[in-house]
């Protein structure tokens, strides 16, 4: 069994482990390694063919390869080293991490720092517990996506949607490309979970309808499937009776929602989320792990590839800092709670501040659609800062810097999300600039 | 007489999606609310008018690395030819090595919209 020691490892080589790795780079880590096990770099990305990635980060609409490939060549341009085909076992306190590849057999590297960026996977049928039987035909909108954009397979030709995730309504206009028929999505809650142009893009331009408030109660057929039957649901998400109505089909995409892959995580004992499925950290993107680090869809899901960029980069630059000796062990720690309006906050605790800081981006989810609100952000039971938002929406990631001279010394910090008390004008609202 | 009629647009240019309203009376934009930047501006008045998308697919690979080539439309298409568009790249085989942003087709169906590789794909 061979070894390697590496100053900084990052497990995944998507769009977080890119970022991630260049960052920890530049920021003067001289070994990093990425291990994907994947046949080539870029996660997710590389099957996500449709434009609109890159707004924030390059100015410009990119597809998912075209993303891709701008930090895959930034990577090439360094002495990064890259392990492809490499499934990670176990990444142990201590920074040993144990892998195994067709080509090098198994393996252990020994780093310094971890990062983790194995990016998230989609919740199943098992997960939203559609009774009926068992019939081939029934995939999550991300295996579909993979097999018709990078394998050349159609995986049906009538489809239903379950769910209104982005993958889900984007799978939805694909598969329309491709000669399908897609009758309807059904989305339980009385919201879309998907952003609004993808509503608008991907299923009124077709005119493919969205149920809203309306669930999959059954799942038909023997060797395929032949139908699902669709019942409306009350407020408390109860099917209403009498309101069950079929659908023939030859296919169902689900595309209800998506789960941190954190394994690795939680066999090594991080301290988790529960919420957000992912590892708590620190503004630094630290995990209780000293040394172990999280970026990206595997620390919380997010919808937009601009700001994993963004949030792995301060993984990787703090990876670089700890295998160097700078990170310093933080002492006391403060912890971040999501409040009235939120359902999660990242970072979820502050470790003292680096000097000169000036501000603190944190990122939320909200619990429910609202309009014009305000995000107010509580120190030690005072409200200490107030931010106006034009509109909230659970599918669409909040972000907010906060001056560190608001968050002083404060032992409890919270955030919330209420209504505006008035509407809100487009030149009230600040926008966070990366 | 002038004939007015309002559309409600749902702005795509940006995550944030505005909705406002155009006016437009006897076939020109009279006026527009609700929009918060000129790139929504731009959209909401063309979308009325004459609504165009970018054009996202994939075409066939021969002796390459992977089956598929993701391809790109370099400028928006007329809504009403995309599937024109798609239909002319079904058709379409390219042979590896491809680098990103080669042109697949030029000139689509004399619409002046060249189609890109999205990708690098290796020859096998």
């Amino acid at each position: 069994m061979r070894e390697f020691s590496y100053d900084v490892a990052i497990i995944g080589g998507g769009p977080a482990g890119l970022a991630a790795a260049l960052a920890a780079r530049e920021a003067g880590a001289e070994r990093v390694l990425i291990l994907e096990r994947d046949r080539e770099l870029g996660g997710i990305l590389q099957q996500c063919i449709h434009n609109g990635f890159g707004l924030r980060r390059f100015e410009e609409e990119l597809t998912g390869p075209g993303y891709a490939h701008r930090y895959i060549d930034l990577v090439k341009a360094t002495d990064i080293d890259v392990w492809l085909d490499t499934t990670v076992l176990a990444a142990e306190p201590g920074g040993v991490i144990t892998s195994v590849s067709p080509h090098a057999g198994l393996t252990v590297v020994r780093a310094k720092s971890v990062v983790y960026a194995m990016g998230c996977r989609e919740r199943t049928r098992g997960a939203i517990r559609t009774p009926g039987s068992r019939p081939a035909g029934v995939f999550t909108a991300g295996a579909a996506q993979r097999m018709v954009n990078m394998e050349g397979y159609l995986p049906g030709r009538e489809v239903v949607i379950v769910g209104s995730g982005d993958i889900g309504l984007i799978m939805a206009r694909r598969m329309t490309f491709e000669g399908a028929k897609v009758k309807a999505v059904f989305e339980i809650m009385p919201h879309s979970n998907g952003l609004t142009r993808n509503i608008v893009q991907c299923l009124e331009d077709f005119g493919i309808p969205l149920y809203l408030g309306h669930s999959v109660t059954a799942i038909h057929g023997k060797d395929r499937v032949s139908g699902v039957t669709v019942s409306k649901v009350n407020d408390k998400l109860e099917v209403i009776e009498g309101t069950a109505f079929d659908v023939d089909c030859d296919c169902v995409l689900l595309s209800v929602g998506l789960i941190p892959e954190n394994e690795l995580g939680r066999a090594a004992g991080l301290g988790l989320d529960p919420i957000t499925g992912g590892a708590r950290v620190d503004q630094f993107r630290q995990t209780s792990i000293p040394g172990f680090f999280a970026a990206g869809n595997v620390l919380h899901v997010h919808d937009l590839v601009d700001w994993v960029s963004e949030e792995a980069a301060i993984a990787g630059r703090s990876a670089a800092r700890h295998a160097r000796g700078e990170l310093v062990a933080s002492g006391r720690q403060r912890s971040v709670t999501a409040g009235e309006g939120l359902r999660t906050v990242v970072p979820q605790c502050l470790s003292a501040f680096e000097p000169g800081k000036m501000s603190v981006r944190f990122y939320f989810r909200a619990a429910k659609p609202m309009g014009a609100s305000l995000l107010q952000f509580w120190a030690d039971g005072a409200l200490a800062f107030e931010r106006k938002l034009r509109v909230v929406k659970p599918s669409e990631m909040i972000v907010a810097d906060i001056p560190v001279r608001k968050i002083g010394d404060a032992a409890t910090l919270e955030f919330r999300v209420l209504p505006a008390p008035e509407k809100i004008d487009a030149e009230d609202e600040i926008e966070e600039e990366a | 007489m002038m004939a007015r009629v309002v559309h409600a647009i749902q702005c795509i240019g940006c995550p944030i999606g505005c909705g406002g309203e155009v006016a437009v009376e006897d076939g020109v934009v009279a006026e527009m609310t609700g929009f918060t930047c000129n790139k929504g501006l731009a959209y909401a008045a063309e979308e009325v008018v004459a609504p165009k998308r970018m054009v996202t697919t994939t075409v066939r690979v021969s002796g390459g690395g992977l089956p598929l080539l993701p391809v790109v439309s370099a400028t928006p298409v007329p809504k009403d030819r995309i599937f024109d568009c798609l239909r002319l790249l079904r058709g379409v085989t390219v042979v590896a090595p491809i680098a990103e942003g080669a042109i697949i087709v030029a000139d689509a169906l004399g619409l002046g919209v060249d189609f890109r590789a999205a990708r690098d794909i290796a020859s096998l």
